[in-house]
């Protein structure tokens, strides 16, 4: 399987199945349920949100969507792929193929240029250098930093930064794209900046999961998944355009 | 991952952290340097201590007079009893008893002052026979050595060293001239040829006389018929310890006696002196090196502690790399690379230094430091080795972080 190939033929099945979901943590004797059972389906090239309070479980909920743990009962099938019980090298495969993530804190390696930064999802996927430097730079294009290519992070606005985040997410092509707070560290000129990059993908057919805890950002979704305690509070909002 | 991705992105890392780097890379530096030194110094050690021996010659026996062996093993009278004679001299030259001998010579020795004019030097005269120059495999550099008319004759003849000749007259050409000794006069008739020095004793500043000269005129022991030293020429390396072992049957049964337990001379071999110099400098290698190899243990200990800060300050980037969908094997193999790389280049930082001071060195310390570049390729190798078990344990730590509590590390 390569990760040059978008893995969605069939537009009809979801991208995302989450059923029973349930993660429990245990620290000492004390457990701790963080989800409490999550069914939830996400169809391409929908843009969803995911909003609640801090300690509501959002950001366990962004972990298992985005492979970095697996659930305690239930199953999650991504792309057509059950990643519920999978080991540490399936589901580092898993993430490098099948999610773009995009963080609160950018997480863009200082010593890298741009280009750089955007490159390593490829050299992870073993995408030979020229092919990655050209897919890289068309993702940078893409974002509107075709020109800033060369520059390390620390040359870059916060704005900018986080374009970049976006480009390396979108490098792999990827069957979602996961945006933790993806506006919680930028100024309101760079958060529209942010908001409209993550408008366009979404026109351009991309699957978006959002999430935060801004009413506001959550308004440029299509649905809205409310969590509370672990659980969804009622279905998912469709929101009318 | 791409092998020269893996490679890139270790690469990258250390250089940019250069300060961090270096210092990671110090304790190998000084380890490898003090071990490329250390062997080399043993090395030249034992290459000159072999070059002084083999001068002497590899083919000789050296008997001296005097061996009792007492209970705790040690012996008494070495070398300084009168149990060996001019008879026994003559005797071991007879090719019938001991058919293994090319040449013998006996050695009695005094200090004695040696006056020209004005000046005087007090040097070591030996005594000796005509057969000397061939024995202690010395040639002359200017005149001859003495006859067998002058032995019989006792004549009033002197074979200098260079040394002494220059001290003396001032130059080496001194053929011919007459000095004294206790008021008497002495003809030079020769001059040695240069033979260097064996250990801190000059082969160059002495004076031999016939051994009849000796006796009758400048030994002042009172036993005018033993002599100091026999040594004894075999006709080949190979067959020296044939020749030991009829030297041997030949005294004892001169010096009446039964059983080699029994014997009052020594017999010892230049190879046998070789080989205890050599046990003794290569034990002492073996100690310095592994005062080094502790040194470069420090080193590896270095390289893990700074390996393990690294991995600490660096748990953001792990957790990145692994979100972005690098396995656990892509970040250990990523860390034990940099701490590979930054042996492999501690180890050839090490070596440039050892080798500078192996050269700068010698002459400040006045000691041979001999560089094998075998020596110099184990320690780059050991120097990576040791980046690669020291950097195992940070390396498998690293791999083992979880993505998100490395992401979520601040």
């Amino acid at each position: 399987m390569t990760a040059t190939i978008s893995p969605l033929h069939d537009l009809t099945a979801p991208v995302i199945e989450l059923s029973g979901a349930r993660k429990t943590y245990h620290t000492g004797d004390i457990e701790f349920e963080a989800l409490r059972g999550i069914d939830c389906r996400i169809f391409p090239g929908e843009y969803v949100a995911i909003v609640g309070p801090s300690g509501s479980g959002k950001s366990t909920l962004m972990n298992i969507l985005g492979c970095l743990d697996v659930l305690t009962s239930g199953s999650y099938i991504l792309a057509g792929e059950d990643v519920s019980h999978m080991d540490e090298d399936a589901l580092a495969s898993a993430r490098n193929r099948r999610i773009g993530f995009v963080f609160q804190q950018f997480h863009l390696l200082s010593s890298l240029t741009a280009l750089g930064n955007v490159e390593l999802p490829l050299v992870y996927a073993g995408v030979a250098p020229a092919e990655r430097r050209e897919r890289a730079m068309r993702a940078l294009t893409r974002v509107g930093l075709g020109d800033k290519s060369r520059n390390h992070p620390g040359q870059l606005s916060g704005g900018q930064q986080q374009r970049v985040a976006i480009a390396r997410a979108l490098v792999t092509e990827p069957a979602i794209v996961l945006a933790d707070e993806p506006t919680g560290n930028l100024d309101s000129h760079s958060t529209r900046d942010v908001l409209g990059m993550l408008d366009e993908l979404h026109a351009e057919g991309s699957t978006i999961v959002l999430i935060t805890h801004e009413a506001d950002v959550a308004a440029r979704a299509s649905t809205v998944y409310n969590v509370t305690d672990g659980q969804f509070v009622g279905a998912g909002t469709e929101i009318a355009k | 991952m791409r092998p020269g991705d893996l490679l890139g992105s270790s690469w990258r890392a250390i250089r940019s952290h250069k300060m961090r780097s270096a210092l990671t890379m110090l304790g190998i530096v000084v380890g490898i340097a003090s071990v490329v030194l250390t062997v080399g110094l043993g090395l030249g050690t034992q290459k000159d201590v072999s070059e002084e021996i083999a001068a002497l010659g590899s083919d000789l026996l050296i008997v001296s007079p005097g061996s009792s062996t007492d209970e705790s093993g040690m012996r008494g009278g070495f070398g300084s009893g009168t149990t060996l004679t001019r008879a026994d001299a003559e005797a071991l030259a007879s090719t019938v008893a001991v058919p293994d001998a090319m040449a013998v010579a006996a050695e009695k020795t005094a200090s004695v002052s040696l006056e020209y004019g004005e000046s005087n030097w007090t040097t070591t005269v030996t005594g000796t026979s005509t057969s000397w120059t061939e024995v202690r495999s010395r040639e002359l550099l200017y005149g001859s050595f003495f006859d067998e008319d002058d032995l019989d004759s006792s004549a009033s003849v002197i074979v200098l060293g260079t040394e002494t000749a220059e001290e003396l007259f001032g130059s080496t050409y001194v053929v011919g001239q007459e000095l004294t000794i206790d008021d008497e006069s002495y003809e030079v008739v020769g001059v040695l040829a240069e033979a260097g020095s064996s250990g801190d004793t000059s082969l160059d500043d002495l004076a031999v006389v016939p051994m009849t000269t000796m006796v009758d005129s400048l030994d002042d022991s009172g036993s005018s018929e033993s002599v100091a030293t026999i040594y004894i020429k075999a006709a080949s390396s190979d067959l020296l310890s044939a020749a030991s072992q009829e030297a041997e049957a030949l005294l004892l049964n001169l010096h009446g006696l039964a059983s080699a337990d029994d014997a009052d001379f020594t017999i010892d071999v230049q190879d046998s002196l070789l080989d205890a110099a050599t046990s003794v400098y290569q034990k002492l290698t073996v100690l310095l090196t592994g005062i080094a190899a502790l040194a470069l243990l420090v080193g590896g200990i270095g390289v893990m502690n700074i390996m393990l800060v690294s991995v600490t300050e660096r748990t953001r980037e792990i957790g990145l790399r692994k979100a972005l969908g690098a396995a656990p094997a892509n970040i250990r193999n990523q860390f034990l690379i940099e701490a590979m790389i930054l042996g492999l280049s501690g180890g050839a930082i090490g070596v440039a230094i050892g080798v500078g001071l192996a050269v700068a060195l010698p002459p400040v310390l006045d000691s041979t430091i001999v560089i094998s570049g075998l020596a110099l390729v184990v320690s780059v190798v050991v120097a990576v080795g040791i980046g690669a078990v020291f950097g195992v344990y940070p390396a498998a730590r690293a791999a083992r972080l979880a993505p998100i509590d490395a992401l979520r590390d601040q």
